[in-house]
């Protein structure tokens, strides 16, 4: 089957033009996504720029991310002590808020984030750099453009993101720990390892996979959106945009997918 | 400021660029419709025509961005569609390549914007061999004064020597211009033309210079072919190009001297 993958060949459509332009471009996404994996892991690294752009994603998100987890701790913590009061279970209170913060709320929330933040500067950025042909200017002084601008921002979400979801989590359960503490006078060394007490090694790994996985999605789909990005300055803007909505819209998809096949692995 | 015309040695023996029945369209498009061009060593070629003509599309296929549908570009007597990635690395080096809007890394400041090329590509300079190398480019365009600072701080021409000064770091044999005076005043394009020149006569540069400009044309060719409708109509000295009796180049000629 010939998709119009190719200007040249695309005078007859397929199927009609949207339907064809949107099989086009899942198959250039799909390419661009291959042509990752082939080159994230060879000579040269570019190790600088990987760290560079890491800080990068670290300060763009983390205020954010410290304000929106606290805030999700006192406020999920305060909703949930009514309930729990009514069935007489409030010392169950830390290990629903630590299940919840850790395994769902903290990455989700750290991707939907970075989503905004980090995946729309970085679909701008490069967008910029496409219409003003610094991307082709890298590419005849002989630099592999995908590998000193993909590759490395796509290692920098992918390492990044599971930290400040990490990060997003403890700060959680601090904003938990507060509210907490102010109605019963428990120490935070004991509300911690109530937290904990019922999260298993399988949850923390599967919690930080899944936060690879965003990060991965959120650098790619950036990336992607800028490199693609056409008719000059508007078309920065249209990056920059269909990142965050293409990359929040896919957090959501592989959030159900990842807890699917996490809980079939618990069952068996 | 000094003006000199062209009296680089071209050895018209020898061929660095060899075009061959070059066609490209894109989509229902077709922009080039069989180019032919010989550019001999040491030669400044100009190649006239009107916006959207197809000069930038020739000027990157030349160079390995677009890839031709049908005809032969023979670079350095490699062709250029036929090399695997590391040869048309290994070409590139050897080519520059100064862009309509300069394509300054705006993240970067000027010495980065320099530094970046050399760096990346060569292995182990030390900070002095590399300090020593921006600092040589920056005075051949004359712009020493502006090594820290931003991309964004820097006047159209400034920018456009910066541009330059980033390809001859590479120490090319071949430059190609696009658009060298586009977005210009007279002065400031007067002064990138006597540049051109300069970086001809000092690199021992061969050069193709993509241009809409007479006056860039005429100062800075040795030879001048004009495009149209994605064919060269006439390739020869700016003088005999414009002595034609063709309409379509009286008509150019005449609508960019009213401009
Ligand atoms: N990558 C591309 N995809 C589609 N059309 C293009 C592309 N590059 C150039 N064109 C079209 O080719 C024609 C010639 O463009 P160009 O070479 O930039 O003209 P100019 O002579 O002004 O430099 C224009 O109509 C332009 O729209
Ligand atoms: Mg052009």
């Amino acid at each position: 089957m010939q998709l119009s993958g190719s200007p040249n060949t695309s005078k007859k459509y397929l199927f009609s033009k949207g339907v064809d332009e949107f099989f086009s471009d899942i198959n250039k996404a799909y390419l661009f996504t291959i042509t990752f994996f082939k080159q994230a892991l060879t000579r040269p690294f570019h190790f600088r720029e990987i760290i560079n752009q890491s800080f990068e994603v670290g300060l763009k998100s983390l205020s954010l991310i410290t304000l929106t987890g606290f805030i999700i701790g006192v406020v999920f913590t305060k909703q949930s002590r009514p309930s729990l009061e009514s069935f007489g279970a409030t010392s169950w209170l830390p290990s629903l808020i630590g299940i919840a913060i850790v395994k769902a709320l903290g990455p989700l929330v750290t991707a939907l984030i970075c989503s905004g933040k980090v995946g729309s500067s970085i679909g701008a950025e490069l967008g910029s750099m496409k219409v003003t042909e610094q991307i082709d200017a890298m590419e005849v002084s002989a630099i592999n453009p995908f590998k000193y601008l993909v590759v490395t921002r796509v290692w920098a979400t992918m390492i990044m993101i599971p930290i400040l979801s990490l990060y997003c989590s403890f700060v959680g359960l601090l904003g938990s720990y507060v509210n907490v503490h102010s109605e019963e006078a428990t120490s935070f060394i004991n509300f911690y390892k109530n937290a904990f007490s019922t999260i298993t090694f399988t949850d923390l790994f599967s919690s930080v996979i899944k936060s690879i996985v965003f990060g991965f999605t959120i650098g790619i789909v950036g990336c992607y959106k800028g490199f693609h990005a056409t008719q000059g300055t508007r078309g920065v803007g249209r990056a920059a945009n269909q990142a965050v909505v293409l990359s929040m819209f896919l957090v959501f998809i592989e959030e159900i997918v990842i807890v699917q096949i996490a809980n079939w692995f618990r069952n068996y | 400021m000094e003006i000199y015309k062209p009296q680089h040695t071209i050895n018209k023996s020898e061929s660095v660029i060899i075009i061959k029945d070059l066609y490209k369209s894109f989509g229902e498009l077709e922009v080039l419709k069989g180019i032919d061009l010989n550019v001999f060593k040491g030669e400044n070629i100009a190649i006239l025509g009107k916006s959207g003509t197809g000069k930038s599309v020739l000027i990157k296929t030349i160079i390995g961005l677009l890839k031709p549908d049908k005809g032969t570009v023979e670079v350095l007597g490699k062709e250029v569609e036929t090399l695997s990635g590391k040869e048309l690395d290994a070409l590139r080096l050897r080519i520059g390549f100064s862009f309509q809007n300069s394509a300054l890394y705006d993240s970067m400041n000027i010495y980065q914007n320099l530094a970046f090329p050399l760096t990346m590509n060569i292995k182990n300079l030390s900070k002095n061999e590399v300090d020593q190398a921006v600092e040589e480019v920056l005075e051949s365009v004359g712009l020493r004064d502006k090594i820290y600072q931003m991309p964004s701080d820097l006047s159209g021409g400034q920018r456009k020597r910066i541009g330059i000064a980033r390809t001859l770091i590479l120490k090319p044999e071949i430059m190609l211009y696009d658009e060298p005076t586009s977005g210009l005043d007279p002065i400031t394009s007067s002064e990138i033309n006597d540049l051109i020149n300069e970086v001809q006569q000092q690199y021992n540069t061969s050069s193709v210079i993509i241009t809409h400009d007479l006056t860039c044309a005429k100062k800075t060719g040795n030879r001048v072919a004009m495009l149209l409708e994605g064919k060269f109509l006439k390739i020869g000295t700016f003088e005999n190009v414009f002595e034609s009796d063709d309409d379509r180049i009286k008509s150019f000629f005449n609508y960019n001297f009213i401009q």
